[in-house]
């Protein structure tokens, strides 16, 4: 008799743990052919809540580590998921209905762009940053600092390469993030989150909520402790794209608007994932005897 | 109150150091044509391995080598694998990082603590930090295409911590490199070689001659060199500086220093204290940026002189590799000797010389800690680079003078300052004529933070976003 497989419960990601959701529903995911593949938990509001209240725990101690040890713990995600690429190249195989060598591509290309981020840690305050020579004996000097909670819709059709090029670029910086994964397609998600708890990421840096953005979102973008907003996942939804920046406008959240349509994840992301979420401080401080 | 210190030895038993080692040329150990010589454990004089000594015909072997990985190979790949292999090595040097610092100890007599937790660390990042702008380098905004082969020298004070300052970022832009290490303190350089290997860095990107002087000359002279690159005294830097004339070679030269480290009446007195210790006699004085000058402001000289020889009275010399050591062993008996003549023309100049009571080992090189009182700025202590661990000191009264001062040197690498005053910090930063200049700290080093001197210090940077532009064009 052939062996029976022991299945794994796809849940949420909040704070480190692996809750299901508070509201006790499920939705039933298939893979890209139709058939069942698994019960992904249904996020509800108070999932939404917990997960911000988690992300802004974990805001402090992750906003000042040195921007070394980010990029060293964002680099040792890249190392597990390539230790772990098999099971990545099965789960995009699985929901995007990819050929394996077009899906092993998607899969490098998710690692890659990871240690691309990973390297922005000590580099984008060197980018963006400057020494102000202002007319007068100052110190003058603009740095950029994280924004804080970042709420990120991650794209409905890529659903690894799309959901990492969101993650990354908000985190990298400082900032912690709850992130909708893709409704359709949240398992590969649910795999990466079980990369996160495994590679030194603090608890709570990175939220993952398997649902429906059209059910959650609003919550995220109308909650008083979220600071920013990326709504590329609704791309193309022009309508629920616009009453999500009407309810971001009330706490005056930065919002990464909605393309037209889903970017092609593959080109290069340039940094403006990065600059949206991010703040400029200057400091002045007189110069003299 | 005296401490007493069990010895507290860190083991040999993780380094395992042939009898020989040959030149790494092509990603392979070979057989130079010079006469081997040997390297030996500046603590003990013991001989530690005998290394290849690689002659011109070595060079150009060498040199060849990392033109043909840069043509082939190294030059083609696309910055983001280039920077997998740097990561690769990072990592490489964190896990046998152990190892790594009890090599350089032995083989620098630097102090085990310094090795372990300042050298060792901070080559990994550099390696970490320019691996990470390998695939960054149109956002640097120094041009993205590499210049080709580098020859890079580099010195023995920090034989390891300056061949990542000279490797990694000449890798992350896309050129090949062929290494000299210091004819005193090869054995890192050669281990690290071994790294590469474990890396599976494709051969010739790195080479590493060892060999001496003649080596070093016929490696920067050498025509299909397009990049020189070197750390060590001002006068080879000057001497590198005329080979390369009329070349199209680009050049960075860190050199000499002679730093003032300012100390202000209203300073955290014991933190300046700490603070001109560590400037001082880090790495037995082996620094090319140490605060060699210290300039007191007259009111607090006396009471900063009783403490600073307090503190230098707690100051452990001896055994490199025991965990407790502060003070290490003189790299060479060459430096030693330097050192003891530039001291004793002190004291014939007529300034006041002291150092603590220390027994100081009967193998090895060792110098004690030392300060110069009385010291003018026209004495010879005042104004050549010692390179041990010899502080003199001078006063000052006003700001003003004491800019005058510091800046009266030829040199211009560092500087430091100590007050509690911000704005006065960023008025002496402004006005002091060197490339780094610490405030209320000293000797910090990092990846993202550029290093260079103003004057016969040198040019050019190293770290940094700035680092990038000696090797791109």
């Amino acid at each position: 008799m052939s062996r029976v497989d022991v299945r794994k419960t796809y849940k949420l990601f909040i704070g480190g743990g692996f809750p299901r959701s508070e509201s006790g529903h499920s939705y039933a995911v298939t893979d890209s052919k139709g058939k069942f593949v698994a019960n992904a938990a249904l996020a509800s509001r108070k999932d939404a809540r917990d997960a911000v209240q988690a992300a802004r725990k974990a805001f402090g101690g992750w906003s000042s580590r040195t921007a070394y040890n980010r990029a060293q713990i964002l680099y040792r995600v890249a190392e597990v998921m390539e230790d772990r690429r098999p099971q990545f190249v099965d789960a995009v195989r699985q929901s995007e209905g990819l050929a394996a060598a077009r899906a092993e591509k998607v899969v490098d290309e998710s690692i890659d762009r990871l240690v691309w981020y990973a390297g922005w840690a000590d580099k984008i305050t060197q980018v963006v940053g400057n020494a102000n020579p202002v007319a007068g004996p100052y110190f003058n000097r603009s740095t950029p600092e994280p924004t804080g909670v970042v709420a990120v819709l991650a794209p409905p059709e890529s659903s690894l390469l799309g959901l990492v090029s969101t993650i990354a670029p908000v985190v990298v910086t400082g900032n912690t993030v709850v992130v909708v994964s893709s409704y359709d397609r949240p398992l590969p998600a649910v795999t990466f989150s079980e990369v996160l708890a495994t590679s030194d990421v603090p608890g709570g840096v990175v939220n993952i909520l398997t649902g429906a953005a059209a059910t959650v979102a609003p919550w995220l973008a109308a909650h008083m402790d979220v600071n920013a907003i990326d709504l590329t996942g609704v791309a193309g939804d022009a309508d629920l794209a616009r009453n999500l920046e009407i309810a971001a406008a009330e706490n005056l959240k930065r919002v990464r608007r909605a393309p037209a349509t889903e970017p092609d994840w593959t080109q290069d992301p340039g940094i403006d994932a990065m600059t949206t979420f991010l703040e400029t401080k200057t400091v002045w401080h007189p110069i003299g005897v | 109150m005296k401490l007493e210190y069990a010895p507290a030895p860190e083991s040999r038993s993780i380094v395992d150091i042939k009898p020989s080692y040959g030149l790494f040329i092509g990603g392979e150990f070979v057989d130079g044509h010079g006469k081997a010589f040997k390297t030996i454990s500046p603590a003990t004089e013991e001989v530690l391995s005998e290394v290849a000594d690689a002659d011109e015909a070595d060079v150009d072997a060498a040199v060849k080598a990392a033109r043909r990985a840069y043509t082939r190979t190294w030059s083609k790949m696309p910055g983001r694998e280039r920077a997998k292999y740097l990561y690769r090595i990072a990592r490489i040097i964190q896990e046998r990082s152990r190892e790594l610092a009890v090599l350089e100890s032995l083989d620098n007599g630097k102090p085990i603590k310094e090795s372990r937790d300042v050298d060792v660390p901070i080559v990994a990042a550099h390696f970490f930090y320019y691996a990470g702008w390998a695939d960054k380098l149109e956002y640097a905004g120094y041009g993205t295409q590499p210049l080709g082969v580098a020859g890079q020298v580099i010195p023995w004070n920090f034989p390891l911590l300056m061949l990542a300052w000279k490797i990694a970022p000449a890798l992350a832009c896309g050129n090949t490199v062929v290494l000299k290490p210091a004819e005193t303190t090869p054995l890192t350089a050669l281990l690290f070689a071994e790294i590469c290997q474990q890396a599976d860095l494709p051969p010739g990107v790195v080479n590493i001659v060892t060999g001496a002087g003649e080596t070093g000359r016929a490696l920067v002279a050498h025509e299909d060199v397009d990049k020189v690159a070197f750390t060590g005294s001002t006068d080879v830097g000057r001497a590198i500086a005329k080979v390369v004339a009329g070349s199209d070679k680009k050049v960075t030269l860190e050199l000499g220093g002679k730093a003032a480290n300012i100390v202000f009446d209203d300073a955290p007195i014991d933190q300046a204290v700490e603070g001109i210790v560590n400037g001082i006699f880090f790495n037995q004085g082996h620094v090319c940026c140490a605060g060699s000058r210290l300039l007191v402001q007259e009111s607090i000289a006396e009471e900063l002189l009783g403490r600073l020889k307090r503190r230098m009275s707690t100051l452990r010399v001896g055994d490199p590799l025991d965990k407790n050591t502060d003070v290490g062993a003189i790299n060479s008996a060459e430096q030693l000797a330097r050192i003891r003549e530039l001291s004793d023309i002190g004291e014939a100049e007529g300034a006041g010389r002291w150092s603590p009571e220390c027994e100081l080992p009967q193998h090895g090189f060792w110098f004690p800690p030392t300060l110069f009182t009385g010291v003018s700025q026209a004495h010879r202590i005042a104004r050549e680079e010692i390179f041990g661990p010899v502080l003199s000191v001078l006063t000052f009264r006003t700001p003003a003078e004491a800019i005058e001062k510091a800046n009266n040197t030829p040199f211009g690498l560092s500087a430091g300052v100590w007050t509690d005053k911000g704005s006065l910090i960023l008025h002496m930063a402004n006005h002091l004529r060197a490339g780094v200049v610490w405030a209320n700290t000293f000797n910090k080093f990092d990846p993202t933070s550029p290093f260079g001197g103003y004057k016969e210090s040198g040019y050019g940077r190293e770290g940094g976003r700035h680092g990038l532009e000696a090797y791109l064009r």
